[in-house]
């Protein structure tokens, strides 16, 4: 049967069945690429994207399940105040490496700054330990989201 | 092209002369100049010992200067988060006085005679080369459509070239302040005649070269845009997803597809040999598909394969004699003379690389030709597998490669090409294959297993007479580039084990080369040095234990003949307060390496619970990779091998049974996560020798610094991979 679903403001409807991923509805049906396969088994967090500003793992969620509540992918959280900055400090630091499971991780830091403007170290290692990065950029990642909370601050050491 | 005529290029840092560089110009289509430059064989080893991994071959690439001034450079090395896309760019700006963002990128094509890597003979990727294999011709490349544009320039104004220079994409007439943008000469510049010699840069007059540049890939990694190999979406494409045989070398015996096809939007079962294949219009279908197979599995020759029959038939093989990889002096007499004699065994598990883009590969054969979408780190070897199977022509085959979401040697092999274009065959219209998690898992080419066994005698002061070493498992080069194998050895497998940097009077090194059945090896991220420097850098850790002194101390009365490894030991070691007091259950470790053409010294800091939980809590690294193209890529990738090698030392194994890879995902083949990572700190020392590489040796570092800071903090010495947590549980 065919569901409908909001994502990035935009209302889709999708002939498939009710217990297919919405990974596979973003990335498959709407050619939303942006949100990446890592694992199918909310392991790994690539695949996250915000179901009304809440981060889920798309790779077990049902589109039946997403009802009428907001999807916002990646493609569109340069338009949230938090997904702004963390962009702009992704950049600044240049935290990607492959890149390949940065939109999840920034998903996450988003979600995390959102809620949390402030967050602690306990803070970011609870909202991001469920995001594998295979580069290991987890150095950067911490750092990208508090100069996203602070600003330009960097307790780096090392030449 | 149109025309080649040869040319000599003058070296004025002193490095690598006598090489001809064969040059070729002409004018690119619309207008703009294009240079191209295809190298002859390496003329000169590198280093007195002629040492294999330093071997100055040069690659080929392209660049084009458009009549909009914009510089396209044809990379013909695959950006995979080493930051390769912005360091090559460098090299080429720096001579050809452009800023980056003047830069554009296309991805090479398949074209092993342009593109080959001269470090590796074939057009890929790997071995920490690139910026090592591109230091030169690239800012030949780049000095010679300078010094063309500035004679061009000239050439139009009447004037003296050398009253002229290039800045920011502009050649200047500083006299009358006249100037004019390269894009404004780039058409009479493809007429002008090839210079016969042009002058690199001194390293003073760098601009870029050793500046922490952004990232060029980076914008399009946050937002989405980035196109990996995954990300391919011809129009038409269906997706598909895939079983193996479960067991290497099995063979499907039926398949019951009723079910499968009846599920919402499943189009096709394709039926190979050994794996089937579920077509359908999204991959959530052809996941649901292949989950209502009924496939039955003839298990073949190697059905009932343990790890353990491997690592016997390993340590069997270690008794006999192999090639001899080095030898220095007479072990047996020092050996015989020697106070005290140390000896044992190491030994490390296959790996896979669980790259974060699981394997994929989308193909459209049909009856002209054969289309590739994918992210590969050696294209032409795909390309070349594609039309075997397909039996057409080379130029039949197109080839479109992407970013890719991690490499660390898996995606140097064709294997998920071949099975694509195989399933393919079978479709009407473009297919994506994409392999789920498990399937990426179980069905890898692994990190090879490796048995050591190794002994050193020392004399009355507990110093070193003699070092003896053998060890056994897989040679991936004599597969994958068969040339490369001779006489029993090759560069890979052996680097990390001889050419030590310290200086031991008596030293033998053999190699033994078993083929594990049932397990395809393949390169993973540091290659021979994950292995080697484990053991090299445990063992002379037990050998400073027996002599009762301290691991930096005993290590560096070992280095009067190895200035530079001496300079990062002792930086490390002064930067980790290497000495200074630390907690109950805390240790440091340290590791001293030259793999790569790099210097590296890491020193961990190791905290193991009372439950023998471990957890590497600081980590600081001293690095001389020679000259520095951009420092913080530098650091990014000791960052990311740092994490890399942790995990493999805390995490990775990956074991058989009844012949199938027992993990499966990330529940079980477990990842170092945020909470877990340390605080990495990374000093680098300022040198003007010729890059290193910096891609892997992070990773072949921090192993030994890890167990040797668990034997620090523990008294306990962990001689097999990974970190048996068991056995570091505190007695109570």
């Amino acid at each position: 049967m065919a569901f409908t679903i909001k994502v990035n403001g935009n209302t889709h409807s999708v002939d498939v069945d009710g217990d297919t991923p919405l990974l596979w509805v973003l990335r498959d049906v709407l050619g939303m690429t942006g949100t990446k396969f890592g694992c199918g088994r909310a392991l790994c967090g690539a695949c996250t994207v915000h179901l009304n500003g809440v981060p889920i793992r798309s790779c077990i969620t049902s589109v039946e399940s997403v009802g009428a509540k907001s999807v916002t992918t990646i493609e569109a959280i340069g338009h949230t105040p938090a997904g702004k900055k963390i962009q702009q400090a992704w950049i600044e630091l240049d935290v990607p490496q492959c890149g390949y499971c940065q939109s999840g991780q920034i998903m996450s830091a988003a979600a995390l700054l959102a809620k949390t403007p402030n967050p602690s170290d306990a803070d970011i290692d609870g909202a991001m330990s469920g995001n594998i990065c295979r580069c290991g950029t987890y150095a950067r990642i911490r750092e990208g989201i508090k100069r996203a909370a602070h600003g330009a601050t960097s307790d780096k050491k090392g030449t | 092209m149109t025309s080649n005529r040869v040319i000599d290029v003058v070296e004025s840092d002193g490095v690598d002369i006598s090489r001809r560089r064969f040059l070729s110009v002409s004018a690119a289509a619309g207008g703009g100049l294009l240079i191209g430059f295809a190298i002859g064989p390496a003329i000169k080893a590198a280093g007195a010992a002629g040492k294999a991994a330093n071997a100055s071959f040069t690659p080929n690439a392209f660049i084009r200067i458009g009549s909009d001034g914009q510089v396209v450079l044809t990379m013909p090395y695959v950006e995979m988060g080493q930051g390769t896309y912005t360091s090559i760019p460098m090299l080429i700006a720096e001579e050809l006085e452009v800023d980056l963002k003047q830069v554009r990128l296309e991805h090479a094509p398949p074209n092993e005679k342009l593109y080959a890597n001269p470090l590796l003979g074939v057009q890929a990727t790997g071995n920490s080369n690139a910026v090592r294999g591109a230091w030169q011709p690239m800012r030949q490349a780049g000095a010679t459509a300078r010094t063309m544009l500035v004679a061009a320039a000239a050439k139009r104004w009447n004037v003296d070239p050398a009253s002229c220079r290039a800045q920011s994409g502009e050649v200047l007439h500083a006299p009358t302040g006249r100037k004019l943008k390269y894009g404004a000469l780039a058409a009479e510049t493809a007429g002008m005649p090839v210079p016969d010699k042009v002058a690199l840069k001194q390293a003073k007059d760098f601009k870029l070269i050793g500046t922490p540049a952004k990232r060029l890939d980076t914008p399009s990694k946050v937002n989405g845009t980035a196109v990996y190999g995954i990300d391919a979406r011809p129009p038409g494409v269906k997706i598909a997803t895939l079983a193996q045989s479960p067991v290497f070398g099995g063979r499907v015996k039926s398949v019951d597809d009723t079910a499968a096809k009846r599920v919402k939007g499943v189009r096709q079962i394709v039926r190979l040999d050994d794996c089937v294949a579920v077509v359908a219009d999204h991959m959530g279908a052809a996941k649901k598909g292949l989950a209502a197979l009924k496939i039955e599995w003839d298990d073949g020759p190697h059905a009932k394969l343990g790890t353990s029959d491997i690592a016997a038939e390993l340590e069997k093989a270690t008794l006999n004699s192999g090639a001899v990889a080095q030898n220095i002096g007479d072990v047996g007499k020092a050996m015989a003379s020697a106070v005290t004699k140390v000896e044992t065994t190491y030994q490390v598990p296959f790996l896979a690389h669980a790259t974060m883009e699981p394997m994929n590969c989308t193909v459209h054969v049909h009856k002209d030709g054969c289309e590739i979408w994918v992210g590969n780190q050696a294209i032409a070897r795909c390309q070349a597998a594609a039309a075997k199977i397909t039996g057409l022509p080379l130029d039949k085959v197109v080839l479109h490669n992407h970013l890719i979401g991690g490499g660390f040697g898996r995606r140097l092999e064709s294997d998920g090409v071949e099975r694509t274009v195989q399933i393919a065959q079978h479709v009407d219209g473009p297919v994506k294959v994409v392999w789920t998690r498990e399937e990426d898992i179980q069905h890898d080419m692994y990190r090879p297993y490796w048995f050591d066994r190794i002994s050193a005698g020392l004399d009355a002061k507990g110093m070193p007479v003699a070092w003896s070493h053998r060890f056994a498992g897989s040679s991936v080069i004599a597969r994958w580039l068969p040339p490369g194998f001779n006489k029993g050895l090759d560069s890979d497998t052996t680097e990390g084990a001889i050419d030590l940097v310290y200086g031991f009077p008596n030293l033998h090194v053999e190699y033994v080369r078993v083929e594990p059945p049932g397990i395809p090896t393949a390169f993973w991220r540091s290659v021979g040095p994950s292995h080697n420097v484990f053991v090299t850098e445990s063992f002379i850790d037990e050998m400073a234990a027996a002599a009762k002194q301290d691991p930096v101390a005993y290590r560096r009365a070992l280095l009067d003949k190895s200035p530079r490894a001496k300079a990062v030991l002792e930086l490390a070691a002064e930067k980790a307060g290497w000495g200074q007091p630390l907690p109950e259950r805390v240790g440091r470790g340290v590791s001293l390496q030259f793999v790569f053409a790099t210097y590296m010294a890491q020193v961990a800091e190791v905290e193991v619970s009372k439950d023998g939980a471990v957890r590497v809590r600081r980590l600081v690294c001293a690095v001389d990779c020679g000259t520095v193209v951009n420092p913080d890529t530098v650091r990014a990738q000791v960052q990311s091998a740092v994490v890399f090698g942790i995990t493999a030392a805390l995490h990775g194994e990956i074991t058989l049974k009844d012949g199938r890879v027992e993990q499966s995902n990330f529940h079980d083949y477990l990842m170092l996560r945020m909470n877990e990572a340390p605080a990495i700190e990374v000093y680098i020392v300022n040198s003007s020798q010729p890059p290193g590489g910096m891609g892997e040796c992070g990773t072949s570092a921090i192993v030994p610094a890890v167990t040797n800071a668990i034997f620090a903090a523990t008294g306990k010495r962990l001689r097999k991979l990974p970190v048996d947590t068991t056995a570091l549980k505190q007695a109570v």
